[in-house]
């Protein structure tokens, strides 16, 4: 239940905004979940769920969209998507990318050149897209 | 929005001081001190975490012995307790293979470990920095409102003049500052000292050069016996407590309580 802290995360970041923007309640969240970090999308839908009811945030959508991942290559410019670079990941180094997107950079390499130096450009955790809410 | 950085401060929340070990140079014996500090508040009853946010060169584990444990997952992260430390480092993630991280790859691992780890309620964190004014500092100041500095030297010239500039950013910053201790010191010269005085920041105290330290690797029953470990003792608790006892209440409770415990107050 990794999923739970993250879910908790973004519960905050809400009531942080309902504070800082003066609503009187939050109606809407949409939150992408990066490929990367292979976030349990059940688990983590119930962990917001509960959250948000332990936090009295009822009647709330939530919308969550994952995105692929894609990683750039800073030495040779090639571009490559994760699921293709998966394959050669063990159990254990995906288990260990889900903690900590970054640790990619020990178990991954550019296929093309094979150099660790790579960008994480799109999907590595968990984000924020939009909040709404009434006033 | 990214929505860790929300949470971080409800994760430090329990923690009483954080304590960041920083230095201008690697090999300056940051990490020892960092080690042998959070073994010696543990051993005398105190709530001890300790972080490793060297990520390009942990060594905190090596120094300590610290092998097969690993974090409990349970509503995020809950780090393994190792002689009584609760121990949190990257190395559970990158099963010691090297990690070549850029500055921004540096900073979202941090943050990530601070939004996840739960630390629980502690008396102290001990934070072992990885050398300079880079990504980890800048994030432990941004991330650890509460957090102060207790900055390690030695009178190498070289390494003299990085602190210097790690003391100017903090002072700069506001950022408290615990003390400076000076280690490895070969020669009586009291040139640390004074050279450092105009910064107006508490000098804590040397500590000898230690030969036999290296023998200690590993083994940190052995690290609280060397020579080493004997001066930063006396420097722990002849200056550092008391100067937490200072800034909080909590701590100053928690000395009296001490004193009471057998084996409390080493000194």
């Amino acid at each position: 239940m990794h999923e739970w802290s993250l879910a908790q995360a973004v519960i905050y970041t809400a009531i942080e905004y309902q504070k800082k923007e003066k609503l009187k309640e939050i109606t809407e969240l949409e939150i992408k979940l990066g490929e990367l970090q292979q976030i349990d999308i059940e688990v983590f839908k119930f962990a917001l769920r509960e959250i948000a009811q332990l936090k009295k945030m009822v009647g709330i959508k939530i919308k969550i969209e994952t995105e692929k991942a894609i990683l750039k290559c800073r030495v040779c410019g090639h571009q490559w998507s994760y699921s293709d670079s998966t394959k050669r990941l063990d159990e254990e180094e995906a288990e260990f990318i889900h903690f900590i997107p970054e640790v990619a950079h020990a178990y991954l390499r550019c296929p093309k050149c094979k150099s660790p130096d790579f960008e994480i450009t799109k999907g590595r955790g968990v984000w924020v897209s939009s909040i709404k809410g009434s006033r | 929005m990214d929505p860790r950085l929300n949470i971080v401060e409800e994760r430090l929340k329990g923690i009483k001081r954080l304590i960041a070990v920083s230095g201008g140079k690697g090999g300056i014996g940051k990490s020892s001190v960092a080690s042998a500090l959070a073994l010696m508040l543990s051993k005398s009853g105190y709530k001890v975490g300790l972080l490793d946010l060297d990520f390009w060169g942990p060594s905190v584990h090596l120094i300590l012995g610290i092998e097969e444990v690993f974090p409990k997952e349970e509503r995020g992260i809950v780090p393994p307790q190792v002689y009584g430390i609760k121990f949190m480092s990257i190395i559970y993630y990158t099963a010691d293979k090297p990690s070549p991280l850029r500055g921004v790859d540096v900073s979202n691992a941090i943050i990530e470990l601070l939004a996840v780890t739960r630390w629980g309620s502690l008396d102290f964190l001990v934070i072992d920095m990885p050398p300079g004014i880079g990504d980890a500092t800048l994030d432990v100041i941004r991330l650890m409102k509460r957090v102060g500095f207790l900055v390690v030297t030695t009178q190498s010239r070289v390494t003299l003049e990085t602190v210097k500039k790690i003391l100017r950013m903090l002072k700069e910053l506001k950022v408290p500052i615990l003390g400076i201790i000076e280690n490895m010191k070969i020669t009586n010269s009291p040139s640390v000292r004074d050279q450092l005085k105009t910064f107006g920041v508490p000098f804590l105290g040397e500590i000898g050069f230690d030969k036999d330290l290296e023998s200690s690797t590993g083994n940190a029953n052995e690290l609280l016996k060397t020579d080493f470990a004997q001066d930063l003792r006396k420097i722990v608790w002849w200056h550092l407590t008391k100067k937490c006892v200072n800034i909080s209440n909590e701590v100053r409770s928690l000395m009296e309580e001490l004193k009471t415990r057998p084996g409390g107050g080493e000194r």
